[in-house]
C-alpha cells in the first residue's frame, strides 16, 4: 500500500460510494491509472440509505442486478395521506430494495477488477494546489500521511465532502436544502399490503417537509425511515420517526430493530459548477440527488460514468483546466441536471401544501401515472391542467412552477 | 455550561450530516467521532437544528 501512495496517477477518486466506484471503474476501463481513497474501514458500512433503486438506473449505470444485492423486488408505491387515505400507484417498471453493504462492495470490486487501485482507512485531508490547479491530495493513512499526485482528482466523497471545499468550491448545504434522515432496519413487522411496493407517509405532524418510508426488504423485513427538513426545530428526525412507530402498533408491535442509520440528504440544487482546474465533483458531494425523494445512488453512478469520459478527454489532451472540464457540467445538466432543477420546483410546490391540500389531492387523483411523471419533472402542463379541480392547490402550483 | 459545541456520543450516529450544513467547515466526521474546530465555529446552530439524532448542543456563552 505504501508503494501505491508513492506513485503518480491519472485519476484519484476520493470516496468509494456508488459514484466513486463507478467513476473509478470507468476510468480504469478507459486505461487511466486510477487510485481510489476511502476513509471508512469498510466500504459501504454503515449504510446511510433507504436502499431503493429502480431498474432504469442499473441500465444507465451499466450494471446487471445481482441477487447478491438486489434483495426484494418493488412494483410501485403506496402514498398515505395524513388521515390514512391510501393511494396505490403501480409502476410499469420495477425496482429493488438493495443491500447497500453488499452493493457498494460489489461496485468497488468491479472497479478493482477493471484495474483501479483502492484502499480503505485512507482519509483525504487536503488537496495539493499549484497555480490554482488541483494536482493531487494529501491522505492520512495508518502508514502515515502522503502527498499523492494525479492529473485529475474526482471528489466523490459524499454528503460530508471536504475535497471540493479544500479546492475552494462552496459545497455547503443550506439547512432548508438538506433533509435530516433517520432510519431503523426492522424485522418481524407487518408491512401493509401490497408488500411489493414502497410505502410513503405524508403529513406535517408525520414528517415536516418530508415523509416516512417503509421500504420492504422481504415480506416482514424493511427499512423504516424518515426525512424531514434540515431546518425544522420542532423535533429531531429520530423523535418524529419514533412517534410514527409508536402510533402504528398494527405494523410495528412485534418488530425488532437490527440496524439504525442516519444521514443528510441533499435535496436542493446541484452545484452549478461541479469542477475546478484539475477537479471534478460528483454524487452527493455535488448535491446530485433527486430533490423529491432524495434518491442519489442512480444519479451518482450516472455522473461517475460521465466524469470518467471527461477525465479521459482531459488527461489525453494534457489539458485539465476548467475550459476542458466544464464540458462535464454542460453534459451533466443536459442529461440530468436540468431535469433535477425542474424536480426541485416540484419539491417546493409539494412543501407548500397543507395537510388539507394533501387530502384533497388524494381524493381527486385519478391519473396516477401523471403524478409520477410530474414528480419526475415532466408533464407539468398536464398536471397544472388536472389541478383545475382544486383551485387552491392550483394557485400554489402556479406560484412554484411558472 | 461553558461555551462550545457538545456532541453526545451516545446519540451521535456519525452520519456526517452536520458537516454538510456547517457554513464554515468547523466540523469533520472521523467515522468514530465528530471533530469540532472552535477556531472556525461561528455558533450559528445549523448543526444542532439539523442533527437527526438530537446529539448536538451549541452553547453560546
Ligand atoms: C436516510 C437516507 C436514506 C436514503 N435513501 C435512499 C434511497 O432509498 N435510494 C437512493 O437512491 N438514495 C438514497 N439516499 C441517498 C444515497 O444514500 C446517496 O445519494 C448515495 O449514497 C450517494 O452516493 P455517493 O457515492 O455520492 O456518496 P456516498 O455513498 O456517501 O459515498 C461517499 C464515500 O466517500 C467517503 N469519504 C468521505 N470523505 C472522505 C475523505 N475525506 N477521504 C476519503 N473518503 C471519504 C465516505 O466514507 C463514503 O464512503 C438516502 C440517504 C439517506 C441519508
Amino acid at each position: 500500500m505504501r508503494q501505491w501512495l508513492q506513485e503518480e496517477y491519472d485519476v484519484i477518486v476520493v470516496g468509494a460510494g456508488p459514484a466513486g466506484s463507478t467513476a473509478a471503474r470507468e476510468c480504469a476501463k478507459r486505461g487511466l491509472k486510477t487510485l481510489v481513497l476511502e476513509k471508512r474501514q469498510e466500504v459501504g458500512v454503515p449504510k446511510r440509505c433507504g436502499e431503493g433503486l429502480g431498474e432504469g438506473w442499473c441500465r444507465i449505470a451499466g450494471i446487471t442486478p445481482d441477487p447478491k444485492w438486489a434483495r426484494y423486488e418493488m412494483h410501485g408505491a403506496v402514498l398515505w395521506s395524513p388521515s390514512g387515505k391510501k393511494v396505490v400507484i403501480p409502476t410499469p417498471t420495477k425496482g429493488w430494495i438493495i443491500e447497500r453493504r453488499v452493493f457498494d462492495k460489489w461496485l468497488a470490486e468491479k472497479a478493482v477488477m477493471a484495474g483501479a487501485r483502492m484502499i480503505t482507512k485512507a482519509r483525504v485531508i487536503g488537496v495539493i494546489k499549484e497555480e490554482d490547479t488541483v494536482k493531487g491530495v494529501i491522505v492520512e493513512t495508518p502508514d502515515g500521511d502522503f502527498e499523492v499526485m494525479a492529473k485529475i482528482v474526482i471528489a466523490a466523497d459524499g454528503v460530508d465532502s471536504k475535497t471540493a471545499k479544500y479546492a475552494g468550491l462552496n459545497t455547503v448545504n443550506p439547512a432548508t436544502e438538506i433533509d435530516s434522515g433517520y432510519q431503523y432496519e426492522m424485522v418481524g413487522l407487518k408491512i401493509p399490503e401490497p408488500t411489493d411496493m414502497i410505502h410513503l407517509y405524508f403529513g406535517w405532524d408525520v414528517a415536516p417537509r418530508g415523509y416516512v418510508w417503509i421500504f420492504p426488504k422481504g415480506p416482514d423485513h424493511a427499512n423504516v425511515g424518515i426525512g424531514i427538513g434540515g431546518h425544522i426545530d420542532k423535533g429531531t428526525a429520530k423523535e418524529y420517526l419514533d412517534r410514527f412507530i409508536e402510533s402504528h402498533p398494527e405494523i410495528f408491535e412485534n418488530a425488532g430493530i437490527v440496524e439504525v442509520n442516519a444521514g443528510g440528504i441533499p435535496v436542493g440544487a446541484p452545484l452549478k459548477k461541479p469542477y475546478a482546474n484539475g477537479l471534478l465533483v460528483i454524487g452527493d458531494a455535488a448535491h446530485m440527488v433527486n430533490p423529491i425523494h432524495g434518491g442519489g445512488i442512480g444519479t451518482g453512478m450516472e455522473a461517475g460514468i460521465l466524469a470518467a469520459e471527461i477525465a479521459e478527454k482531459a488527461v489525453r489532451s494534457g489539458n485539465v483546466s476548467e475550459d476542458v472540464l466544464k464540458e462535464f457540467a454542460e453534459k451533466w445538466y443536459e442529461k440530468r441536471g436540468n431535469q433535477l432543477l425542474q424536480v426541485l420546483k416540484v419539491r417546493k410546490f409539494f412543501e407548500d401544501l397543507t395537510d388539507q391540500d394533501m387530502e384533497k389531492l388524494a381524493d381527486i387523483l385519478d391519473d396516477k401515472q401523471l403524478l409520477l411523471d410530474f414528480a419526475d419533472g415532466r408533464r407539468t402542463a398536464a398536471f397544472l391542467k388536472f389541478l383545475a379541480k382544486a383551485p387552491r392547490i392550483a394557485l400554489k402550483a402556479a406560484k412554484h412552477l411558472k | 455550561m461553558t461555551k462550545g459545541v457538545f456532541i453526545d456520543k451516545t446519540k451521535c450516529m456519525y452520519c456526517g450530516g452536520c458537516t454538510a450544513v456547517c457554513p464554515v467547515n468547523a466540523l469533520e466526521l472521523k467515522e468514530t467521532y465528530i471533530e469540532w474546530d472552535p477556531e472556525k465555529c461561528i455558533y450559528c446552530g445549523a448543526c444542532e437544528r439539523f442533527c437527526p439524532a438530537g446529539a448536538i448542543k451549541v452553547v453560546r456563552e
